[in-house]
């Protein structure tokens, strides 16, 4: 057995073990869910045959097509709204203190702090003695309002690594604010403000509590949808439904920490 | 000059801000509000009519008599979901704390891929997610199978829809906040130090309570806190793994605005678990900002 000094593993037994346990935990659910979502036989558990018929009749059923294009709408929207606002807090909280710094801060993490059940119901209340009529709008404005913060998380990070002189030699180059951001900062920042981005639209695009409490009837998300038939029952067309769902979220989540990892 | 800036900072930071203020801050003020309102007689409730009742209903009940008595539906589904959550947060300290030990004496481009690896769950779907642990615990399902395939005949499994599902649901979901800040501690270990303690005559167990534990308690004090706080106001897993019988405070809460149609109580339940989760956070943050640097 290789000794190495600096590595301790050796000298306690169960913490390999108990990682190799850990990440088999982790990925077993979604390792058997991806396969499920092959498997030929209706019923059972057991591997009967390679199918991507549950894939072909998940994909033409009507109901969740439109689902899937509402999710799509709502996190695109979201994205968008969100990104902005937090490129712009990012950029006006990363230069210095300032009085009330410490209260803006916790308001830009505070969607994150709240439990999502009580998210859902106040901004339920919220809407509805506004007399707002629940629908996408309204999914799209509470998923703009926990976007934020998983935008503005990347970008603040990307914008503290960033030299702060190389944004005042292009003033005193006589370049103008907009011009700074747009020649200095833009090209420096782009891979934060990506990743932000991403993850946003993959946070909106799963999200279920939620949409499921602010949506009403015409709003149905594809997790909405997704948790409609999972009521029903267990059934092959919900592995597929779900198994997409997950190898979207997983590519996307990749190519984000991808992105975030492009050097300056 | 200076105020010129200021004021730039101020419209920069403003939108984000404002935008949380207003659909987030301000929907919490009035769920409070609400929570203080009387019920509508079909759902809703009477705006600008004072009532105690959510609170009173959270402890008693009108019996036919009309007299208040005591009743602990409540109570029990406050107590079950404290209990849930710290043997989640118990469970996640025992596989999180050697993962992570495990991950900090990895190389370090190995290191990173793992905890890569920890966090991909938690970007995936929590239905998904949770909805695959259907699919292995179910009556017939792969744990099932694989049990009665090695020969040990189980005649049903049944544990999808108990608390122990749910348990495990609430764990897989919640594990990777325990794994991350323990790691984030331990990162900075240098393991040297650890064979200095064995050099020195020190044991396992001692090298392990003296030099490793004191290293990784802030990072086991955060992740214990995330691991708890967001399993006490859990709602997917116990509606799914628990089938609707488990409740715990977010399904009572939703279940406020669904059947039982009573808005203040769902408001004032919101509240109470609001009022929770920012009180452990102050504890957390009192405790542990004010130590000293070092020590941290």
């Amino acid at each position: 057995m290789k000794v190495d000094a600096s590595n301790p593993l050796w000298r306690f037994r169960g913490i390999t073990s108990t990682a190799m346990f850990f990440f088999a935990y982790l990925y077993l659910p979604i390792v058997v869910l991806i396969a499920l979502s092959f498997n030929e036989n209706r019923l059972a558990t057991i591997w009967t045959g390679f199918t991507m018929d549950w894939y072909v009749t998940a994909l033409s059923n009507d109901d969740m097509l439109r689902a899937a294009q509402n999710s799509i709408v709502v996190a695109i929207s979201a994205t968008v709204l969100a990104t902005i606002a937090a490129t712009l807090a990012a950029m006006g909280m990363s230069r210095g203190r300032f009085k009330g710094e410490a209260g803006v801060s916790a308001m830009l993490v505070l969607p994150l702090l709240v439990p999502e059940i009580v998210t859902a119901i106040a901004t339920l209340l919220f809407f509805v003695a506004l007399g707002i009529k629940l629908g996408l709008l309204t999914v799209i404005i509470a998923h703009t309002v926990f976007c934020i913060p998983f935008a503005y998380l990347p970008i603040r990070a990307r914008l503290e690594g960033m030299d702060p002189a190389l944004v005042e030699a292009a003033n005193d180059l006589y370049a103008n604010d907009w011009k700074a951001f747009r020649r200095v900062t833009l090209p420096l920042l782009w891979p934060g403000i990506l990743s932000g981005a991403m993850l946003s639209f993959i946070i909106s695009l799963d999200d279920f509590v939620i949409s499921y409490f602010v949506g009403g009837a015409g709003a149905t998300t594809l997790p909405i949808y997704i948790f409609g038939m999972i009521r029903i029952g267990i059934t092959p067309e919900v592995n597929a439904v779900s198994a997409m769902m997950l190898i979207v979220s997983i590519v996307f989540v990749s190519i984000s920490f991808m992105i975030d990892r492009i050097r300056y | 000059m200076g105020n010129l800036i200021r004021s730039k900072r101020f419209w920069l930071v403003a939108p984000a801000v404002v935008y949380i203020g207003f659909f987030m801050a301000v929907p919490l003020l009035q769920m409070a509000y609400v929570s203080m309102l009387e019920r509508g007689d079909y759902g809703g409730v009477n705006w600008g009519v004072f009532s105690m009742d959510a609170y009173i209903s959270f402890i008693f009940e009108r019996d036919l008599m009309d007299n208040l008595v005591v009743n602990t539906d409540y109570l029990e589904i406050f107590a079950r979901s404290f209990g849930l959550s710290a043997m989640t947060t118990v469970f996640a300290l025992l596989l999180g704390f050697p993962t992570a030990f495990y991950i900090s004496t990895q190389p370090q481009s190995r290191r990173n891929f793992l905890i890569f690896l920890v966090t991909i769950p938690f970007w995936t779907n929590i239905l998904v997610r949770n909805y695959a642990w259907m699919l292995l615990l179910r009556n017939g399902g792969l744990i099932d199978g694989a049990l009665n395939w090695m020969g040990i005949e189980t005649g049903g499994l049944d544990v999808l829809y108990t608390p122990y599902a749910v348990s495990i649901g609430l764990t897989y979901t919640y594990l990777p906040f325990m794994v991350l800040p323990i790691y984030a501690s331990l990162e900075k270990l240098d393991h040297r130090l650890v064979e200095a303690a064995f050099d020195l005559g020190a044991d396992k167990r001692r090298a392990m309570s003296r030099v490793i534990l004191p290293l990784a308690a802030p990072g086991i004090a955060a992740g214990s806190i995330l691991v708890f706080i967001p399993c006490l106001g859990a709602y997917v897993t116990p509606e799914l793994l628990g089938g609707g019988k488990f409740m715990m405070i977010a399904n009572l809460i939703g279940s406020q605005f669904g059947a039982a149609r009573n808005w203040p109580l769902g408001a004032g339940l919101g509240f109470v678990l609001l009022a929770l989760v920012l009180i452990s956070m102050m504890v957390y943050s009192f405790k542990f900002k004010s130590l000293p640097e070092e020590s941290r």
